[in-house]
């Protein structure tokens, strides 16, 4: 597979910031791409480079094998976007707002295939209202329509989950993977939320500080079976006592708060739960985490989280 | 480039914020007119009271005075004090009002040059600018016509009142109308350019208007020094120039000549000036923003 993207030593610095620091990755084509970092880790910054917003202070893009400072245009046109959150021009409607942006993307969309748009992330009803009257999940959706609005071969988006509510979220990660699957789209997503890239990325990178923490398969990077679970009990000291002299020991990770973290396979977890039954350990609640979000905060922070138990 | 403008245009024209200046503009056209009518004998004395009247004005002749030509002259000279604002309003929005709505972000990613994405910008703020114009001139001269009649322009001047024949003004107002358009596109383009550096309308709007202001108090200033050494070079010094297409050349015994203008090189170097600030205002403008991050 040929890289659609292919980032080289890119360095931003504002002052005696460095924003990001010699960041080189690259992305293939069909592929979903999870760009993830804390907030404030530079990821913003990159994309807005990739999208010749902010010139980089040195390296070199290169987007469908073209160097970006060289062929500006020509990559934009073949590309579709949503920078943090979709602002857009509340006084006009929805259709208006896809218009004027389909016309900018230099691409002649019929009214049909306008509607078609908009009814493809939910809109068609509420196409002729003002922007002012939607909510954030709305402009999401618009923002996601005017982004495809030209057919773009890379769609870039930058924390497209921000602000939304569970179905909203749910809703742009089945259009994400539609794309992927149904459209053979290349999309770079970024997002400080690893349990939501990890469900729909094929390959990411973690960066912070602006410097890159890791980049693989989301395969390679982590064993999608291990998982930590949450246990609170009604008493969590008698409980870890209880633990500790019990087989299930081998499963102790750690305490986080509140909670005591066990590691174990998936298919451990009824095991587990049937012995905790029968050990008398009063459960309150049993949270099955993936162990991806310990790796980012582990590469990110360093485990402060987890006192050794 | 042609359909970037019908964008901007249309942007421009479906903001409701853009018909204040064109209500604004009626009403005091409408005001003026309507003071004039009713109480415009009182007005003339006025204009008159300056003059050594070393001849008898009938009220005939006042009457006559008081027509459209003269009353659009009127309003032009106070509008056109108040336009620079009403201009600000739009031009200091362009690049500022899209950044503070976080539009500016999602155009930039188009495959369009910021070159063009700003010459197409500012064209469409100086055709709001036109419009204005054309709107006021509708107004001013047009209803005042209809409102009060045609007949010979009297101005009035320091060595006395000079009369234009009625068949000698249109080509006058067309040419000061074109003027007020040079003269009026300067502060679009210093709004413009100052709207690059702001990330809300307000800052340029207002730093527009201090501008002027302070040029517009040194330019009508009298202390010798400014007269060689600042007036010449400021915009707003300029900008009056359009009155001098009303002011007619006069023969050896002071007679006016029909179809002249006094003083034309004058004219032709005030807008000269004026297009030399356009350009570099523009020039800069356009520059800085080239090479500006956009973090909004």
């Amino acid at each position: 597979m040929s890289a659609i993207i292919q980032v080289k030593n890119l360095t931003k610095s504002f002052k005696d910031i460095k924003a990001v620091d010699n960041l080189s990755f690259s992305v293939e084509a069909g592929q979903v791409y999870g760009f993830l970092g804390q907030n404030g880790a530079g990821k913003s910054t990159t994309i807005r480079m990739l999208l010749t917003l902010i010139t980089p202070t040195s390296g070199e893009i290169e987007l469908f094998g073209m160097s970006l400072a060289k062929h500006r245009k020509e990559i934009l046109r073949q590309v579709g976007a949503i920078i943090e959150r979709p602002d857009l021009y509340k006084y006009l409607s929805a259709l208006e707002n896809l218009r004027l942006f389909a016309t900018m993307s230099g691409v002649k969309v019929s009214e049909k295939e306008l509607m078609d748009q908009l009814a493809m992330v939910g809109l068609a009803d509420r196409a002729h209202s003002k922007v002012k009257t939607y909510s954030q999940g709305m402009k999401q959706r618009l923002g996601i329509a005017i982004a495809l609005v030209h057919n773009p071969q890379l769609i870039i988006l930058d924390e497209p989950t921000n602000g939304l509510d569970p179905q909203g979220i749910a809703d742009i990660r089945n259009l994400i993977l539609l794309l992927k699957k149904e459209k053979g789209k290349t999309l770079l997503i970024s997002s400080h939320l690893l349990s939501e890239v990890e469900l729909i990325a094929d390959s990411m990178i973690i960066i912070d500080k602006g410097k890159k923490l890791v980049e693989g398969k989301v395969n390679d990077l982590f064993d999608p079976a291990e998982t930590i679970v949450e246990l609170k009990t009604m008493n969590d000291d008698a409980a870890l006592e209880k633990l500790k002299q019990s087989d299930l020991n081998k499963y102790l990770h750690g305490k986080r708060n509140d909670c005591i973290l066990l590691k174990l396979h998936r298919n451990e977890v009824p095991i587990v739960m049937k012995e905790l039954m029968q050990m008398d350990v009063e459960v309150v609640s049993f949270n099955s985490k993936h162990s991806l979000e310990d790796y980012f905060l582990s590469l990110t922070t360093g485990y402060p989280h987890v006192e050794v138990a | 480039m042609w359909k970037l403008l019908k964008i901007e245009l249309f942007k421009i024209f479906k903001r409701p914020r853009t018909y204040i200046a064109f209500g604004a503009i009626a009403s005091v056209v409408f005001l003026i007119q309507i003071a004039l009518k009713f109480d415009g004998k009182s007005y003339i004395d006025l204009l008159l009271s300056n003059l050594d009247n070393s001849f008898e004005m009938t009220d005939e002749f006042k009457t006559k005075m008081l027509n459209g030509y003269l009353i659009c002259f009127v309003i032009l000279n106070t509008l056109l004090i108040q336009m620079p604002l009403l201009i600000a309003l739009i031009s200091g929005d362009s690049i500022a009002g899209e950044a503070n709505m976080g539009t500016l972000r999602l155009s930039l990613t188009k495959p369009v040059s910021r070159t063009e994405y700003m010459l197409v910008k500012f064209t469409a703020s100086v055709i709001y600018t036109i419009s204005l114009l054309i709107w006021m001139a509708l107004l001013a001269l047009l209803g005042s016509i209809i409102i009060f009649g045609i007949n010979d322009m009297v101005i009035i001047r320091s060595r006395g009142l000079e009369v234009i024949e009625s068949f000698d003004i249109w080509w006058r107002y067309i040419a000061a109308f074109g003027y007020a358009a040079v003269a009026l596109t300067v502060v679009s383009a210093l709004a413009f350019l100052l709207s690059v550096f702001a990330e809300n309308s307000i800052g340029p709007i207002i730093a527009t208007m201090s501008i002027v202001i302070v040029f517009t108090i040194l330019s009508e200033m009298n202390i010798p020094i400014y007269d060689r050494t600042v007036k010449p070079y400021l915009f707003t010094s300029h900008m009056v120039a359009w009155k001098g297409f009303f002011y007619m050349k006069a023969d050896s015994e002071g007679a006016t000549i029909t179809g002249t203008v006094e003083n034309m090189p004058a004219i032709m170097r005030s807008l000269s000036i004026l297009v030399i600030y356009i350009g570099i205002f523009l020039s800069t403008a356009v520059w800085v923003f080239k090479k500006k991050d956009i973090l909004t």
